[in-house]
């Protein structure tokens, strides 16, 4: 499934000069919707940390990085620094999901429900897949459990298909069909 | 009178809503609260290991012997231990289902002969009441 957010390489320098032929060159692994969003991200965070801007400098390379197999659910542990409204804060925070763009989509969303933080306020430190004896979040490690079972209580009927949907019923639906 | 049918690794499951409506699948792990791991497996009802929200399953009776995250070919293999597709077969759940796609599928011809069918039908059992009764 299609995810918001893709994980771009970016590799950039500041532009060579006759005082520097070749410059250091730096690449950030960065995600963003797309690759313009992904040249610009890049411009934001090498501005704020080296003395590189998009006028002085160049970039060289562009990539996607896709992830290996989707066929397993992962652990991904995400260590991001957001702006509060009264200050910045560092937080680390785990999703179990089956790609870490998929994940990254819903640490944003997560963010902006429970922070009310927009994509602006929000800087990925860090990524990484975690071990489940290394997870510390009750939501992940939760579902660490092998012989791990639950019921689907009270369910809401939906028909099949939309054209099937109807204003009246004739009998009240049944929720229970455990 | 608890509950009977769980999400859990192995648990067969009716697809209710989507483009893969109608068909089963095997929960193979479960992602978080609301989504699971699902595969078909594909050798057997066509649908592909993918991310599946628990709100398009509805649980059967059925629970395959397999291990979490099992790879296609163990699945198929304790499909076939089991017997699942047949025993699902042979549930009134999946004969309902079947004999809905049936109705929805007949022709102009075929719902006349079925109208016919239900005439000689109450023909006889009227006959037989109407014996009984005198």
């Amino acid at each position: 499934m299609p995810t918001k957010m893709r994980l771009f390489q970016v590799v950039g320098r500041k532009a060579p000069t006759p005082n520097d032929e070749s410059p250091q060159i730096y690449r950030m692994k960065l995600f963003a919707p797309n690759e313009v969003n992904a040249k610009s991200r890049f411009w934001y965070f090498m501005h704020q940390m080296r003395k590189m801007k998009k006028t002085t400098g160049e970039i060289l390379d562009v990539n996607e990085i896709t992830e290996k197999n989707t066929n397993y659910v992962k652990n991904y542990g995400i260590w991001i620094k957001y702006n509060s409204r009264s200050g910045t804060h560092n937080m680390y925070r785990e999703y179990r999901d089956v790609s870490l763009n998929a994940a990254i989509d819903t640490l944003y969303n997560d963010m902006a429900g429970r922070h009310r933080s927009r994509f602006q306020s929000i800087q990925i430190i860090r990524t990484a897949t975690v071990k489940s004896s290394d997870c510390k979040r009750v939501t992940t490690t939760q579902f660490h459990d092998s012989k791990l079972k639950y019921p689907l209580p009270h369910r809401v009927v939906r028909p099949t298909t939309k054209q099937l949907r109807s204003k009246y019923l004739a009998t009240r639906p049944s929720t229970h069909f455990n | 009178m608890g509950f009977t049918r769980f999400v859990e690794v192995g648990r067969v499951a009716l697809i209710n809503y989507g483009p893969d409506a109608g068909k089963l699948c095997t929960i193979i792990d479960m992602i978080d609260n609301n989504r699971v791991l699902v595969d078909g497996p594909r050798e057997k009802t066509g649908i592909h290991r993918q991310v599946m929200t628990t709100k398009r399953l509805s649980l059967t009776d059925f629970v395959a012997k397999i291990p979490r995250n099992a790879k296609e070919k163990k699945i198929v293999a304790a499909w076939e231990d089991q017997g699942i597709l047949a025993a699902w077969e042979s549930t009134s759940w999946a004969k309902k289902l079947a004999t809905k796609k049936r109705r929805a599928s007949l022709s102009d011809f075929d719902r006349f002969k079925v109208m016919i069918a239900k005439k000689q039908k109450t023909e006889i059992v009227t006959k037989k009441l109407t014996e009984i009764s005198a």
